[in-house]
């Protein structure tokens, strides 16, 4: 089944290339399923993927990414870099030059001064924007003239493409926004629910969390795109009626998302009436280990460094053991199918930053297992559960309600199981367990548990901030308000260094060997257990063509590009 | 006297025993639901594959010699699944339906009888009504579940709050439709008679209010039993329910939903147990109401 | 019987308040957080920065109050302005109630959705009682007959199967299997554009609600018809049947004239106590069709802690909910001589 997804993906992409040309509104009319609703439109002040990708076929940045990670002009002609000039030599500032002739869907031009606004309605500080983190270390965003916007930053970086880069960083019209800045910015429902764009399409009618109904833009700057007159982007439900919809029923032309068991999708797609395509970025499912010490006993210290480290797990052959007893392939079998694959790390991807150094632990190897515990002095006792100096070998494994990760943690119970470990699981609703409560027990922050799985992703192709979530200031605790990246609350003042390091340093291919030993040191001292490189599955009609699928931005890039077979 | 009344309580007894039997379909439900009920606690001790055993190479099978059933996706057998889970969903079931009509009957009737607290006591229930129940079990969760698990272990610690849970949040129907026939009940001229000769008020309710108000609780009662075990289920769906690797009837159907072109008969067996539980059930109901109602009796 | 009515009525506005009151308090205790469906990639300083925004960092009674002013005095005067086409005060200022998910106003949410969830739900409400009330007549009238007994099994199957298997079911089977083209294809997502404007129009609504309608009316039919058949059945014993009969009634009059109009009035009280329940009781319904009714409004609220969207649907739920409690009660009194209430 992989290999036919694979044949027909090449073979999609390759029709693009050789697509008639039709005239811009020909074909009619397009649905499309989103089965999370898209509840605003405004990217700013929502992170949820399902705002960011259907804005995205309205409101568009200045450069993005392609389905293979490389940087695209969008709005622009050329993407700036040192060689070009577009870079300053000292790092600190970036000089974008928009495209002559560009116009908002209601026929005025864009200017560099819409990008200015953008980059302010931001990083306002009473606006609450999501997509900050984008904007950081920017001092100052000014137009030289009608067509260029300069950006300056307060420290040099080595990867300025965060501001207007990406489905996160849309430009908007400064005429339309001019009065939504800062706290306003929520009570402009008119322009958050229909913003004005260079997109191919824009909004008719928006009903939150339910339907957008699109037509195509007459200002768009290809005068024969897009293909379709109109779209309706429906919402609701769950991924299983989702790809119901697209490979059994024919309602829908494409289904984003489709989280759902392996079988079933290819049983529907056996229907002849779809095709399901997957691809991957960097989502990687994976155990977070607890190196302190959850005891509840500990009250005010529990889960913290300050309690002590933890009773077992902080022995690198449990570690070890723990990890090499799981049978990673059969995992991404049974759960997965096409939309995962086993991986030993947790940078996947893009491919320069993969590294090989930990692929030992693809493969399951019980007895080994076995006998790492045994050589260190973990004993079986009487009721099979192995110990050592009276601490025994038991774990409280949670994770959120997921019908995938309940089976997993099934799976991985029976395996741990045989090496003489004690599983007890646990499973939280997505909204506590992802939230940020801190009267809740149930975080991921506070990790009250032994073990704990999920997924973390980095958006983009560059893993810098990713691989700063790890040093020994990111432990939530309870002075910072549980607040922080470090689940395991894994410190090591060799990996601070090194990350410190990495934020300096320009050259791609310096960069690619930092990440690489930063992710072999997280592996190999068992801060965290990866299991799955998950990928995203969608399932587009066979009828619609012109799909090419794209983790690294919005799904919905090409839309513009789609046409009816 | 004396002799006459004990004579009076065993033949009454007796009585409902008798009419109760006349009901063929209360008899049926009655020996299915025992049946299902024995072969829920009994059936482990004979069949003892484990239910959370995972044989991955049996996964999606049919029925067969070893698996009765078929497997799941996992390959886990459905027919021990299915026991065990019964036992669970019984539990459920039957304690969180006590719960609920314990408490209703005893509010609706204290309403119904006492005019004075009639006002505050149907507030109450205005307001048990409007709360949400989810946001309601998050809360009951989050504050209970780490000190019941440590009192009472991981799966008891859940039961007990799954139940209460549901019992506080079932009440309200019960109350309203006591309270209902009691206000009516109370007008009758035996109430008027048995007043007049001066019964006190406790007696009143046991020997003259309560029997007559049993059909709508007999009513009630058999549809909670329903509604207790599917709202374990869409609480397992939420992540508020019992661990992931205990089955339970709701959690099995929800399941294999999705499954339905796949495996047919794996959507069939949980859905044919929580039925046959919920009709006999149910029969068992309209048996008792039919007999405990004296002017049914002995016609 | 007015002095209890004006008496209730006058209480209930204390009640309401105090049941908003608690509803908060529960919502604000509960341990969701609106940052949970923020994907990964938003760091927790960003996070923070979002819950400040949205007024989580104000102390919990002042965050009440701003509400009670928004829910109790703006939006009537909203309302007010929209239905008499006049301005109160500074209209433009007004901070409404908003959501934090689509930051925009909840009640424009609610009258948003409000069209499709009286088409499904209301409607299979409707077709529920039509169903029930003769087959709970005919059912106690003919007493463990086979009519009763297949009455009675169809109703405890549909009443203990729950929606999301029969939803799914007739999906796989009339979206699915049944080709599209054949006319008992039918659709399994309810399109929330479609206007009625004429016949072929109509039809097609017609077609989309017919799955969703079956699927919650038999269940609500079940319900209906055992509370109307044990009704029906207490009143059949009583003695003023057998006077009626001895006297020489027809058997129709008997039945339909005496015996229903009695046994209506605890099934009436039911019947008003569960209209509440078509505004936000049902909730996977509307998610295995995608209505998106105000009963999926609710679950994404809740889902999202969108407090404000939560506290402004359970709080109109509940004074549906007390309203209809006080006809019902007052319904009761005035179709059985025999309750008095003062």
């Amino acid at each position: 089944m992989k290999i036919k997804s694979l044949v027909i993906g090449t073979a999609t992409a390759l029709s693009v290339a050789s697509m008639a040309m039709a005239d811009r509104g020909s074909d009619g009319h397009v649905n499309i399923i989103y089965w999370q609703a898209p509840s605003i439109l405004n990217p700013y002040l929502s992170g949820g993927t399902k705002d960011l990708e259907s804005s995205s076929m309205i409101i568009e940045p200045l450069a993005r990414y392609d389905q293979d990670g490389n940087l695209v002009p969008w709005l622009v002609d050329t993407i700036p870099t040192v060689d070009n000039g577009g870079v300053s030599a000292d790092l600190k500032t970036i000089t974008w030059k928009l495209s002559e002739g560009l116009k908002w869907s209601d026929g005025s031009a864009v200017t560099a001064h819409d990008v200015v606004f953008t980059a302010n309605y931001c990083m306002d500080p009473a606006g609450g924007c999501a997509q900050l983190n984008k904007l950081a270390d920017v001092e100052n965003v000014e137009a030289l003239d009608d067509h260029t916007v300069k950006v300056t930053f307060g420290v040099p970086k080595p990867f300025p493409y965060g501001p207007f880069v990406g489905s996160e960083q849309p430009i908007i019209q400064k005429a339309q926004f001019a009065d939504c800045m800062g706290a306003k910015a929520p009570e402009c429902t008119e322009q958050n629910f229909g913003p004005i764009g260079t997109g191919p399409f824009r909004v008719t009618e928006f009903k939150a969390n339910d339907v957008i109904s699109m037509e195509a833009n007459p200002m768009y700057r290809d005068p024969a795109k897009p293909a379709f007159a109109s779209v309706t982007f429906k919402g609701g439900g769950d991924a299983a009626a989702a790809a119901r919809t697209v490979l059994e029923t024919g309602e829908f032309d494409y289904a984003w998302n489709l989280q759902i068991d392996p079988a079933i999708l290819s049983d529907m797609e056996a229907a002849g009436k779809g095709t399901v395509i997957s691809s991957f970025g960097t989502a990687v499912e994976r155990l977070m280990v607890n190196l302190s010490n959850p005891d509840p006993a500990l009250g005010d210290k529990r889960s913290t460094l300050a309690g002590g480290p933890h009773p077992f797990l902080t022995d690198p052959a449990v570690r070890k053991a723990l990890s090499v007893s799981i049978d990673r392939s059969l995992l991404a079998e049974v759960g997965y199918g096409a939309a995962g694959k086993p991986t030993c790390n947790v940078v996947p991807g893009p491919a320069i930053y993969v590294s090989t150094a930990n692929d030992e632990c693809l493969v399951q190897d019980i007895a080994k297992a076995n006998n790492i515990l045994e050589a260190a002095g973990w004993k079986r006792g009487s009721d099979g559960i192995r110990a050592k100096d009276g601490v025994r070998l038991s774990i409280l494994y949670q994770t959120s309600t997921n019908a995938v990760r309940q089976d997993t943690q099934a799976f991985i119970k029976q395996w741990w199981s045989e090496i003489g470990v004690e599983t007890e699981l646990k499973n939280i609703s997505a909204s506590v367990f992802f939230g940020g409560d801190q009267s809740s027990p149930d975080t991921y922050q506070k990790h009250f548990s032994d073990i704990e799985m999920y997924t973390n992703i980095f958006s983009g192709t560059d893993p810098e901030a990713y691989m700063g979530s790890w040093v020994c200031s990111e432990h939530p605790t309870p002075e910072t308000n549980w607040m922080g990246n470090n689940m395991p609350r894994y410190c090591n003042a060799e990996y601070d260094a090194l990350v410190a390091e990495l934020a300096g340093t320009a050259n791609i291919d310096d960069r690619a060997r930092i990440v690489r030993t930063l992710n072999d040191m997280l592996m190999q001292e068992g801060a965290m257990i990866p299991l799955i490189h998950r990928g995203r599955v969608s399932a587009h009609s066979n009828k619609l063509g012109g799909v090419i699928q794209n983790t690294w931005d919005s799904e919905l890039w090409n839309v513009a590009d789609w046409y009816r077979n | 006297m004396t002799e006459e009344l004990s004579t009076k309580r065993s033949s009454q007894w007796r009585d409902v025993w008798l009419q109760f039997k006349t009901h063929r379909g209360a008899v049926i439900g009655m020996i299915v639901f025992f049946l299902i009920g024995f072969l829920v606690a009994f059936g482990p001790l004979f069949w003892t594959l484990d239910p959370n055993f995972i044989d991955i190479r049996a996964r999606n099978q049919g029925p067969s010699l070893l698996h009765p059933m078929g497997t799941d996706q996992l390959g886990r057998d459905t027919f021990s699944n299915l026991l065990a889970g019964g036992r669970v969903s019984l539990l459920v079931g039957v304690t969180a339906m006590a719960l609920s009509v314990l408490f209703g009957t005893l509010i609706g009737v204290i309403s119904g009888f006492f005019k004075r607290l009639d006002g505050p006591l149907m507030r109450l229930t205005d307001l048990f009504l409007a709360l949400p129940l989810l946001p309601l079990l998050l809360v009951m969760i989050m504050l209970f579940r780490d000190t019941l698990r440590g009192l009472f272990g991981p799966e008891t610690g859940i039961f007990i709050l799954i139940v209460s849970a549901i019992g506080l949040t079932s009440w309200m129907p019960i109350a309203r439709i006591v309270r209902g026939d009691v206000l009516a009940v109370k007008e009758r001229e035996f109430v008027l008679a048995a007043r007049s000769l001066g019964t006190h008020n406790t007696q009143m309710i046991t020997r003259h209010i309560l029997p007559n108000v049993m059909s709508p609780i007999m009513v009630s009662a058999t549809l909670s039993v329903a509604a207790a075990i599917i709202t374990e289920s869409a609480l397992s769906f939420l992540g508020l329910g019992f661990p992931s690797d205990f089955p339970t009837w709701g959690r099995l159907l929800y399941d294999s939903t999705n499954f339905m072109k796949l495996s047919p008969e794996r959507v069939i067996y949980p859905g044919l147990a929580i039925s046959l539980t919920v009709l006999s059930v149910n029969y068992i109901g309209d048996g008792l109401r039919d007999a405990l109602d004296p002017r049914i009796r002995g016609r | 019987m007015l002095k209890y009515t004006i008496r209730r009525l006058i209480f209930t506005i204390p009640v309401l308040l105090f049941i908003s009151l608690v509803i908060f308090l529960l919502l604000d205790l509960s341990p969701g957080d609106p940052t949970a469906q923020l994907p990964m990639t938003v760091p927790p300083e960003v996070r923070e920065h979002i819950r400040q925004a949205l007024g989580l960092g104000e102390p919990m009674y002042w965050r009440y109050l701003m509400w009670c002013n928004q829910f109790f005095i703006i939006e009537p005067l909203n309302i007010i302005e929209q239905a008499w086409g006049i301005s109160i005060g500074d209209s433009a200022n007004r901070t409404r109630v908003m959501s934090w998910s689509t930051r925009s106003p909840v009640v424009d949410l609610i009258i948003e959705r409000t069209p499709q969830t009286l088409w499904v739900v209301g409607m299979s409400y409707i077709v529920g009682i039509i169903i029930a009330i003769p087959i709970g007549v005919i059912s106690a009238y003919r007493q463990y007959s086979w009519f009763d007994q297949t009455g009675t099994f169809i109703s405890m199957v549909g009443f203990s199967v729950p929606t999301f298997f029969t939803g799914v079911l007739l999906i796989v089977i009339f979206s699915t299997l049944v080709p599209t083209d054949s006319i008992f294809w039918l659709p399994s997502i309810y399109d929330t554009t479609h206007k009625v404007t004429d016949w072929d129009s109509f039809v097609f609504q017609i077609r989309q609600i017919i799955m969703p309608v079956f699927v919650l009316g038999l269940y609500n039919a079940s319900q209906i018809s055992r509370f109307m058949r044990a009704s029906m059945l207490d009143n059949l014993s009583l003695d003023y049947v057998r006077t009626a009969r001895a006297k020489g009634m027809k058997e129709r009059v008997v039945l339909l004239v005496h015996v229903l109009r009695n046994s209506l009035i605890p099934v009436v009280t039911v019947l008003a106590l569960n209209i509440p329940h078509v505004f936000g009781g049902a909730i996977i319904t509307e998610q295995v069709f995608k209505v998106n009714g105000l009963g999926a409004l609710l679950i994404l609220g809740i889902e999202g802690a969108d407090i404000p969207l939560v506290q402004t649907l359970t709080f109109i739920f509940a004074i549906l909910i007390v309203f209809f409690n006080l006809i019902a009660d007052v319904l009761y009194g005035i179709l059985d001589p025999r309750i008095r209430y003062d």
